[in-house]
């Protein structure tokens, strides 16, 4: 221990010793980061209406509470099937375009990347406002459609960047040989250019299902009546109560999301 | 004769081609323009033209006709400033806080083997993909009277009463903390990944001590990253609005939040996008002067 203690820990001579004040805020901030989420599970399997840690009693009160509620269930299927219709609208097209803009010389392409990358940068609560004004006219306030269109503009500067960056890496020659031997263009990207990029556009499809799964501030203001969404029921219910319900949902969309990562490691990784 | 005309036929015929080459690509470059459309088109709709909107709104009036008393309020309330002060603050300390916490975690993860590095990185990642709403809400379970931090300090005796860390600006501080430090850690650490270990080698070779060789040579080559985090942070804390809605309580409000209460208690639509082109300017102008300093894929592609 001693010895370690007076190693070098880098190449400036730095001992392990004088940097042991650095592993120690590390190892406090890394628990930070990921404690609080994790806290919440063993709290939502907790039998009393305040949530403990550790239980007292153990019971799955809140599971039944969450998974015999009307309400709750349809909202976890309206987010669902947003998410999904997402994730299927918001990756073909945002692939499309970072594929044109990959491919174009048109001068000014940058400025149509500028504009594709502009559902990021401005505040969400404007993108919010804007849509419920347009949906008022468009008559598609409330509608699963209209949250679709909305999440998909959120995903499409994602699935942009993330498709974009790994056709900067792909090599265009290989698909203008497919189209000199006759392929045509779509063959050509189905077949040469899409498997290369194969694993880009599955995390882009995880991340256009997920940011419109997470997504509150839109769905806000234009989910509702018939259609609301989980995470909106989820903010209502945090701005009245501490309903220990809500952990039985945080615990089960945590698990959700771990899920998805690990597969799409697996499956993206695996392959390639 | 007969040998001349055939030439300058040739000649037509190239030229021809040549012309009929352009209009093939110019053709080309279209079509494939083309295939962006449907995502252009959605940003139009969906965001441009609403936003537009929003814009001609915020100069009418109550009574109807061309008015700035929409600004002016801005200006002669107390309340609307105070919003304004409030957000520059909390997103200011926001930054300052997660530079403080994240650069040195940053530092640790980039001293170590890639193989550590990555399972320290799951740590910074985790809370990243998780839903924005639930780690919300667990700050709030944890954070509240009888919660568990409350609980444990007293039982252990750091302090007696239980303490208010939530529904004020001390529980919205460490929500927002918690929820941007990836957004600095990931660029941060990507810029230190980047640096040749050789230059600080060098540096300690020259005689340099470590103190030195990391204030002289190390650290201004991580500024990129640090600067392209920070300005990520700012930006989004200036238009956040869940975390301080459940964590503040109603005790800090931020203009998004005004906006909202704007249309959602007041339906005062002028009042709510006048707010919401200030916020849009501000960003912008922050943005701008960064784009400055740093390329625009590297602002964005930083966070993922």
């Amino acid at each position: 221990m001693a010895n370690w203690l007076n190693s070098p820990a880098s190449e400036t001579q730095v001992t392990h010793g004088q940097r042991l004040w650095l592993y120690v805020f590390a190892g406090i901030i890394m628990c930070l980061l990921v404690l609080p989420t994790l806290v919440v599970i063993p709290m939502s399997f907790s039998d009393s209406q305040y949530l403990e840690f550790p239980p007292e009693t153990w019971s799955l009160r809140w599971y039944r509470n969450y998974f015999g509620s009307d309400e709750w269930m349809r909202a976890t299927v309206t987010s669902l099937k947003v998410a999904t219709l997402t994730m299927l609208v918001a990756t073909p097209i945002g692939v499309l375009a970072a594929y044109a803009l990959q491919a174009s010389k048109l001068p000014y392409i940058r400025a149509a990347f500028v504009m594709l990358i502009t559902p990021m940068m401005v505040p969400v609560v404007l993108i919010a406002i804007g849509a419920f004004y347009a949906y008022v006219k468009l008559q598609i306030l409330y509608t699963v459609t209209g949250l679709v269109l909305a999440h998909s503009l959120l995903a499409i500067p994602l699935v942009v960047i993330v498709t974009g960056s790994a056709l900067k890496g792909f090599d265009m020659n290989l698909e203008h040989a497919a189209r000199s031997l006759g392929a045509p263009r779509w063959k050509a990207f189905l077949t040469i250019t899409l498997p290369q990029i194969r694993f880009a556009v599955v995390t882009s499809m995880l991340l256009s299902f997920l940011a419109s799964f997470d997504e509150v501030v839109i769905a806000m203001f234009i989910s509702g009546g018939d259609n609301p969404t989980l995470t909106r029921n989820m903010f209502n219910a945090l701005r009245d109560q501490i309903d220990p319900t809500i952990a039985a949902i945080s615990t089960i969309m945590v698990l959700v999301t771990t899920l998805m990562m690990v597969l799409v490691q697996v499956f993206g990784r695996g392959k390639s | 004769m007969a040998n001349t005309d055939l030439h300058t036929a040739g000649l037509q015929s190239a030229d021809l081609h040549a012309a009929g080459l352009r209009r093939d690509e110019q053709m080309e470059r279209w079509r494939l323009f083309g295939l962006g459309s449907p995502a252009l088109l959605l940003v139009l709709v969906i965001l441009v033209i609403p936003v537009g909107w929003l814009f001609y709104v915020s100069f009418i009036g109550a009574d109807g006709a061309f008015s700035l008393e929409n600004y002016e309020r801005m200006i002669s309330r107390k309340s609307y400033s105070r919003i304004f002060v409030t957000t520059f603050q909390v997103s200011l300390l926001t930054t300052g806080l997660c530079i403080l916490i994240g650069y040195p975690l940053a530092y640790f993860m980039s001293q170590l083997p890639t193989k550590w590095a990555n399972l320290c990185l799951i740590s910074v990642l985790l809370p990243f993909w998780t839903s924005l709403l639930v780690r919300t809400y667990a700050w709030l379970v944890l954070l509240q009277k009888q919660g568990l931090v409350n609980q444990w300090a007293i039982s252990i005796g750091l302090w007696d009463e239980p303490l208010k860390f939530v529904h004020n600006m001390t529980g919205t501080l460490i929500g927002m903390v918690h929820i941007m430090l990836p957004f600095l850690i990931l660029p941060v650490y990507g810029a230190m990944r980047s640096i040749d270990r050789d230059y600080t080698k060098a540096a300690s070779n020259l005689g340099a001590s470590p103190r030195r060789a990391f204030w002289t040579v190390f650290f201004p080559l991580s500024t990129p990253g640090l600067f392209a985090g920070s300005l990520m942070v700012f930006v989004l804390c200036l238009g956040f609005f869940v975390t301080p809605a459940v964590l503040g309580g109603g005790r800090v409000i931020m203009v998004s939040m005004k906006i909202v209460s704007n249309i959602e208690l007041f339906v005062n639509w002028g009042a709510a996008s006048a707010l919401g082109v200030v916020l849009l300017v501000l960003t912008v102008i922050i943005l701008w002067i960064a784009s400055k300093f740093l390329k625009l894929e590297q602002m964005t592609g930083g966070g993922h």
